[in-house]
C-alpha cells in the first residue's frame, strides 16, 4: 500500500533546490516580454482583435505572467530546501559544455566534419575523464561511425572543410562529399 | 480491402522494411540505455529523415517510439532504473520480482504485456479507421482550433501538481512560436531588430535543444555512472507466454492506453495510472501491488505500449499532436507536404493503413528480437553516462546543423539545452513548451481562418462537434479547478487537525 501511495506521489510536484531562483527569473523574463510587447508586436487596428499580429504573442506573454505568478506564489509557500547555491552552480557548469559545443560548431567548417568530429570526441572524452588509449580509441571510432552513417551513408548536409582544399585533387571532391 | 492491399504494397518495399528493422531494434537499444530515451533519439534523427520518403522516415521514427518502451523495461526490472520515463512504474513490481529471483519471469511478463497492449491498440485502430474517416471531414477550421485549444488545456491540467508550471511553459511555447516575421501582414514579432530571428525559431532546433542537448549536458555535469547487471538464464518464450494468464489485466491496460493515447496531452502516465488502479482493485492479492505483483507489471506495461498507436489518431485525423514525440513527427509530414488532417483520411487512407501495418510489423520484429537479446542488451547498455553525454552532443550537432547549415541555430539549440537542463533538474515539464509551439501555430492559423466564416462568438459553437469540444474545454477547466481547490482545502484541514488536537 505504501508503494502504491508513493506511486500516486509521482503525479505531484516535488520541490527541488533552486526552484525559487527559477520561478523569479521566469517571472522577470515574462515581465520584460510584457514590457517589450508594444514595440515587438503590432496591433494594426484594421481587423478583428484575434486576427491581429500581436494577438498570439499577447496570449503567450499573458499566460507566462499569469501562470508564472501562480508558480512563484506556490514556490514561495513551499518549505525552503537547502542546496540552492550548489544547484545554481551546477546549472552554471553546463556553460562549459556550451563553450565546447560552440568551439566544435565553429571549427567544423574549417577542419572538416570528419577531422573536426574525431578531434572533438577525443578531446571531450579526455576532459570527461576517459583518458586510457582504449577509451580515446573508442571515442574516435564513435566519431568515425557517426560521420560514416550520417554524412557518407544518409547524405545529410554537413559542411566539408576549408582544410580539404589542401588535399590532392583526386581526393578533394571525395572528402568534400563524403567526410 | 483494396485500400489494405495498397497499404501493404507501400509497406513491403525494402526501404520501409529496412527502416522498420533499424527503428525497432535501434529503439529497443535506445530505450534500454537509461539517460537516452526515444525523445532524444527521435530529435537527433528527425532532420536525417527529411531526405527520406515520408513513409520510410515516419516508419523509422515510429519504430523508435513504439519499441523503446520494450527496451526501457529491462533496466527498470533488473536494476530499478527505468530506461525511459514511462517505465518508472515498471520498477515498482519488476524490481522486487528480480530481488525474489524472478528476473526472467518479470522480463517475459513485461515484454508479453507490451506486445499484448500494442497489438490490441493497433487492431482497434484499424477497425476504427473507417469510422474516423467518416468523422474527420466534420472537422473544419473552428473544430480544429477548438481541438488544439482542448489539447493545450489538457496538457496544462494533466500536469497534476504542476499546473502553474505547465501553463507558464505552454505560454512560453506560444510566444516562441510567434517569434519572427508574421506570414499574413508581414510584421515582425519579438525579433528585436535581429536579422537571424526574422525566419523565427525552428521547432526542431528548440526540440533538439530541450530534449537532446539538455540530456547531453545533464549527463556530463553529473557524476559518472555505469549500470551493472547480471545476465539472464532461462527460456524467454515461456516467460512471455505467461502474460496470457493475465489477459484480462492486459486487455484492460491496453484499453486504457488506447483511450488515453487518443486524447491530446494525456498519454502514457495517465493510462498507466488508471490501468494500475483498476488492476489493483480487481486483484485477489492487492497488497502485493508495489512489492512484485505480476498483475501490476502487466497493467503498467500493457497500458504504456498501447499509447503510441493511439497517439497517431489525433495526429493523422486532425493534424494535432498529443505529446512531444508526435509533435516531432508532425514536422516530417510538413517537410514532405503531406498535411495530416481530415483530407489525409479521405484521400490517402492507404497511407494511414500503411503506418498501422508498419506498427504491427515493428511489434512483431521487437518481440522476436527480445526472445534472445536480453543478455546482448545487458552488455550494450553498460556505457558510462558521461561518455553517453559526449555521444549525444555529437549526434545533436548533426541534427541541428543539417537543418539550415547555421551555426546560429546550433548556439540557439545550446541555449535551449541549458534551459532544458534546468527544467529537468527542477523536475519541471518540457512537453508544454513543445506543444505550446506546435498547437500555438495551429490555433493561430485556424482561428484566423474561422473568423472569415463566423459573424459572432456563438457561431463558433453552433455545430455539433465544435459545441462538444467547447463544452469539453469548459468542463475540464471547471472540474480541474474544483478538484484542485478541494485538494488544497483537504490538505489545509489535515494540517490544522493535528494542531487543534495538541
Amino acid at each position: 500500500m505504501k508503494r502504491v501511495l508513493s506511486f500516486l506521489a509521482m503525479f505531484r510536484r516535488e520541490r527541488r533546490p533552486g526552484d525559487l531562483v527559477f520561478a523569479v527569473a521566469f517571472l522577470v523574463v515574462a515581465v520584460l516580454a510584457a514590457a517589450a510587447l508594444p514595440s515587438q508586436a503590432r496591433f494594426l487596428g484594421n481587423k478583428e482583435f484575434v486576427s491581429e499580429p500581436g494577438f498570439w504573442p499577447l496570449i503567450g506573454v499573458g499566460m507566462m505572467l499569469l501562470f508564472g505568478g501562480f508558480h512563484l506564489m506556490t514556490t514561495l509557500n513551499a518549505p525552503r530546501l537547502p542546496g540552492r547555491l550548489k544547484e545554481v552552480l551546477l546549472w552554471g557548469r553546463s556553460l562549459e559544455y556550451v563553450a565546447w559545443f560552440a568551439v566544435y560548431v565553429f571549427a567544423v567548417p574549417y577542419l572538416g566534419y570528419l577531422p573536426g568530429t574525431v578531434v572533438f570526441a577525443v578531446v571531450l572524452s579526455a576532459r570527461l575523464g576517459f583518458r586510457s588509449r582504449l577509451e580515446l580509441g573508442l571515442a574516435a571510432l564513435f566519431a568515425v561511425a557517426v560521420v560514416l552513417v550520417f554524412k557518407t551513408g544518409l547524405g545529410v548536409k554537413l559542411p566539408g572543410g576549408a582544410i580539404y582544399q589542401y588535399l590532392p585533387h583526386s581526393l578533394r571532391s571525395t572528402f568534400m562529399v563524403n567526410f | 480491402m483494396h485500400v489494405l492491399l495498397q497499404a501493404l504494397d507501400l509497406v513491403l518495399s525494402w526501404q520501409v522494411i529496412a527502416a522498420l528493422l533499424l527503428g525497432s531494434i535501434g529503439g529497443v537499444i535506445i530505450g534500454a540505455i537509461p539517460g537516452v530515451g526515444p525523445a532524444v533519439a527521435i530529435a537527433v534523427l528527425l532532420p536525417a529523415t527529411f531526405s527520406l520518403d515520408p513513409l520510410v522516415g515516419l516508419t523509422l521514427l515510429l519504430g523508435i517510439y513504439g519499441s523503446s518502451m520494450y527496451g526501457g523495461s529491462l533496466p527498470a526490472i533488473l536494476i530499478n532504473t527505468p530506461g525511459t520515463a514511462v517505465n518508472a512504474l515498471t520498477t515498482y513490481d519488476g524490481y522486487p520480482m528480480t530481488q525474489r529471483g524472478e528476473a526472467l519471469r518479470a522480463l517475459g511478463l513485461a515484454y508479453g504485456a507490451s506486445f499484448f497492449g500494442a497489438i490490441l491498440s493497433i487492431v482497434l485502430l484499424i477497425l476504427l479507421s473507417p469510422v474516423l474517416a467518416k468523422i474527420a471531414p466534420m472537422f473544419g477550421s473552428r473544430e480544429i482550433f477548438l481541438a488544439a485549444l482542448l489539447g493545450i488545456t489538457l496538457v496544462i491540467v494533466a500536469h497534476k501538481g504542476q499546473v502553474a508550471a505547465a501553463g507558464m511553459l505552454a505560454g512560453l511555447g506560444i510566444l516562441l512560436n510567434s517569434v519572427g516575421m508574421e506570414p499574413v501582414n508581414f510584421t515582425m514579432r519579438f525579433t528585436f531588430g535581429l536579422n537571424w530571428l526574422t525566419s523565427g525559431l525552428d521547432l526542431i532546433v528548440v526540440v533538439l535543444g530541450l530534449f537532446a542537448i539538455s540530456q547531453a549536458f545533464l549527463l556530463m555535469v553529473e557524476p559518472n555512472a555505469s549500470p551493472k547487471m547480471d545476465g539472464i538464464k532461462g527460456k524467454m518464450s515461456s516467460a512471455i507466454c505467461e502474460v496470457f494468464r493475465y489477459k484480462r489485466v492486459a486487455a484492460t491496460g491496453g484499453g486504457f492506453g488506447v483511450l488515453m493515447g487518443m486524447i491530446p496531452g494525456v498519454g502514457e502516465f495517465t493510462a498507466q495510472f488508471f490501468s494500475y488502479t483498476a488492476a489493483r482493485r480487481a486483484s485477489k492479492d492487492p497488497d502485493l501491488f508495489g512489492n512484485g505483483s505480476p498483475e501490476g507489471l502487466v497493467a503498467s506495461e500493457s497500458a504504456n505500449n498501447a499509447v503510441p498507436a493511439a497517439a497517431l489518431i489525433p495526429l493523422l485525423a486532425l493534424g494535432i499532436p498529443g505529446e512531444a514525440l508526435t509533435a516531432m513527427m508532425l514536422s516530417v509530414f510538413y517537410v514532405h507536404n503531406v498535411v495530416p488532417g481530415p483530407a489525409l483520411f479521405q484521400g490517402q487512407l492507404h497511407f494511414v493503413y500503411a503506418l498501422y501495418i508498419a506498427l504491427l510489423l515493428l511489434n512483431l520484429i521487437v518481440i522476436v528480437f527480445m526472445l534472445g537479446s536480453s543478455n546482448l542488451l545487458i552488455r550494450l547498455i553498460k556505457v558510462p553516462t558521461r561518455f553517453l553525454g559526449m555521444g549525444i552532443l555529437i549526434l545533436s550537432f548533426v541534427g541541428v546543423y543539417s537543418l539550415r547549415n547555421s551555426s546560429i541555430d546550433c548556439l540557439i539549440a545550446a541555449g535551449f539545452g541549458v534551459f532544458g537542463l534546468i527544467l529537468k533538474r527542477l523536475n519541471l515539464p518540457i512537453v508544454p513548451i513543445i506543444l505550446g509551439m506546435v498547437l500555438g501555430s495551429i490555433m493561430e492559423v485556424k482561428l484566423r481562418a474561422s473568423m472569415a466564416q463566423i459573424n459572432g462568438p456563438l457561431d463558433f459553437v453552433n455545430r455539433p462537434i465544435s459545441g462538444l469540444l467547447a463544452t469539453a474545454i469548459v468542463v475540464i477547466v471547471v472540474v480541474s479547478a474544483h478538484s484542485s481547490i478541494r485538494e488544497r482545502l483537504q490538505q489545509k484541514h489535515e494540517k490544522q487537525a493535528p494542531a487543534e488536537a495538541q
